[in-house]
């Protein structure tokens, strides 16, 4: 099921790059930092990346687990949790429908348990294509889930983020997800868990300002936006020029908010070393088992 | 200052006002004239006041006159000794903290400053909080635990402030830090919405027991402006997103989101504030007095079940 899902989102990639044009049966994407013209399935084989000058494309959900866990090793959790609208918010119910329909999953994230190099973890994914990877109650319910599941099984916690912030259409019940999503990971601190916390782009509003910024460990992307407030509020509120670098990763990180910015390609890798710094025992035995 | 919808009202009390000073000054009695007016005056207020949209709550909830937190603190507490400073970089005018005692009893206060006039709103950024500020309120309230003090926090705020200055200094790791340490607090917190709870920026003063608001307040995760701008394009369109967004106190509470309703007095805070500080000191009396009762161990679960089943699935 789950390979079904990342067979689906390859002709997905397609659709929702910057430039796509097909020329003589060909699909290629221009990257938008460099204008280089890529080939679908070299950027593909280089994990969405641009091999020309690194710009790091979105991943949806499926491909990002499809690079970072073991093959074969994923099992999801809280498959068929659906969004009620509890405001019946205008539009809401058609953006839902066709969003499910362009993603294949029902909401915004996709969580469960995987292996990384052998490394067992719980690990959750935001879909950027998922009304921007907004999180409304059905993402709040998922990865305080996750969180509840990390601790009962005494597994470290990934969370890779990759959204707009809190969903407008369902009111103060997604900004509670804020709170809900920080309470929880704050019992998963008392029971002494690793969480791992992946910042890629986009990572703004309600989401930074909740679990994403909580990891014991914080790792984002090259050139990711990452940040509270969108561009134009900030620029409008006091027309000041805004610095090249603000909100990206390495603005983040030369402001001491985060630990480290990883390319894509090393993601595995450094990952894997947080968490063999984090257990005494061997790969596939989860720690104190 | 004026809003549209009162301004029949204040018409018609000006009025009554004219007539009550023409009888004094001339000794010509219009007491019937006047009575009957007082009558109409009256009727019109409960007709304004008890049919008020959510855009019209939400004018209120902004009004410049509006009792804010200080005013509160000044109607609420003795003994206040306000404290400044998040320790780490500097003290955020929008934030008022301290200690005081309610009705004898030591307590933590925390809150956003809005100004009664431009100038008062200037010197505390219209409420609006900087990462310093979040961290100012987690200073207190940790200090606040150690002395097991409860903590009353005031929110009135358009949103957490969004220069670069605050992304400098972590806005979003700066609420995100008060999110994650107030859920874990070992003391009791009652936060109440007094004016408007904009957002993020409201949350990180409003983890905690209770979460009250203010007959007129209101509480969003976007302001209608925002929200108009984002779904038709079109920022004046704000009293339709208003409706659509479920934010006044009485559809909060009716959605489980809210714990309690304060009454105002009729016509709104702005016009009687000695009378809504009453209401809210009955209100924090009542709900102080139980989570006293309740051990610091419980209360925090108390708090993690409440949370935890926002959003859950039935």
């Amino acid at each position: 099921m789950f390979k079904d899902l990342f067979r689906k989102q390859q002709k997905y990639i397609t659709v929702h790059a910057d430039t796509v044009a097909q020329d003589k049966g060909t699909l290629w994407i221009k990257c938008p930092e460099c204008g280089e013209i890529l080939y679908v399935r070299e950027l593909e084989k280089n994990l969405e990346v641009c091999g020309k000058c690194g710009h790091h494309f979105r991943l949806s959900a499926p491909e990002r687990l499809a690079i970072t866990l073991d093959e074969d090793s994923f099992q999801e959790w809280d498959a068929g949790l659906e969004a009620i609208d509890p405001l019946s918010f205008p539009e809401y119910q058609a953006k839902l429908s066709s969003a499910q329909e362009a993603t294949g999953l029902r909401d915004a994230i996709l969580t469960g348990e995987g292996g990384i190099l052998g490394w067992p973890v719980v690990v959750g994914v935001l879909e950027p294509h998922f009304i921007m990877g907004s999180m409304g109650s059905v993402v709040g319910e998922k990865i305080t889930r996750l969180v509840m599941g990390a601790i009962q099984k005494k597994l470290p916690l990934l969370l890779f983020s990759a959204s707009g912030g809190a969903r407008m259409q369902e009111g103060v019940f997604s900004l509670m997800q804020m709170a809900k999503t920080s309470a929880a990971i704050a019992r998963l601190n008392e029971a002494g868990i690793l969480y791992i916390s992946v910042l890629t782009d986009p990572t703004t509003g309600g989401v930074t300002s909740s679990f994403a910024a909580l990891g014991d460990i914080i790792i984002a992307e090259p050139g990711a936006l990452i940040g509270f407030a969108g561009r134009r509020v900030t620029e409008q509120t006091l027309n000041e020029k805004l610095p090249p670098d603000f909100q990206t990763a390495e603005f983040c990180l030369k402001h001491g908010l985060i630990d480290l910015v990883a390319p894509r390609q090393e993601m595995q890798a450094v990952l894997a070393h947080i968490l063999s710094l984090h257990s005494g025992s061997q790969p596939g035995i989860s720690v104190n088992s | 200052m004026l809003l549209d919808f009162e301004k029949p009202l204040v018409e018609l009390e000006n009025r009554i006002e004219e007539l009550k000073t023409y009888t004094g000054e001339k000794g010509i009695d219009l007491g019937v004239e006047i009575e009957s007016l007082e009558k109409r005056a009256l009727d019109l207020k409960k007709e304004i006041y008890q049919n008020l949209t959510p855009w019209q709550r939400t004018q209120l909830a902004r009004h410049a006159e509006r009792p804010n937190t200080l005013d509160y603190i000044k109607m609420l507490f003795t003994d206040w000794l306000p404290l400044s400073g998040d320790r780490l970089f500097g003290d955020d005018p929008a934030i008022v903290g301290g200690i005081g005692k309610f009705e004898g009893r030591p307590v933590t206060v925390i809150g956003q400053v809005k100004g009664h006039n431009t100038k008062e709103n200037l010197a505390r950024n219209f409420g609006m909080t900087h990462p310093e500020g979040f961290r100012k309120c987690l200073h207190l309230v940790q200090q606040a635990a150690k002395f097991r003090r409860p903590v009353i926090s005031f929110i009135d705020t358009p949103g957490a402030y969004s220069g670069i200055d605050a992304e400098e200094r972590g806005q979003a790791w700066a609420i995100a830090g008060n999110l994650y340490a107030f859920a874990q607090l070992k003391t009791p917190l009652i936060a109440v919405i007094t004016g408007e709870g904009g957002s993020g920026g409201a949350l990180a003063l409003g983890v905690g027991d209770a979460l009250l608001m203010m007959e007129n307040a209101v509480f969003s995760v976007i302001s209608p402006e925002g929200c108009a701008a984002i779904l038709w394009k079109d920022a004046s369109r704000a009293p339709q997103a208003a409706e659509a967004m479920k934010m006044t106190a009485s559809e909060l509470l009716r959605l489980g989101l809210i714990d309690g309703v304060v009454p105002e007095p009729l016509g709104g805070a702005h016009r009687d504030p000695q009378g809504t500080a009453v209401n809210l000191r009955q209100e924090l009396r009542q709900i102080l007095q139980a989570l006293q009762q309740i051990d610091r161990d419980t209360l925090v679960e108390l708090r993690w079940k409440r949370i935890r089943s926002i959003g859950e699935p039935k």
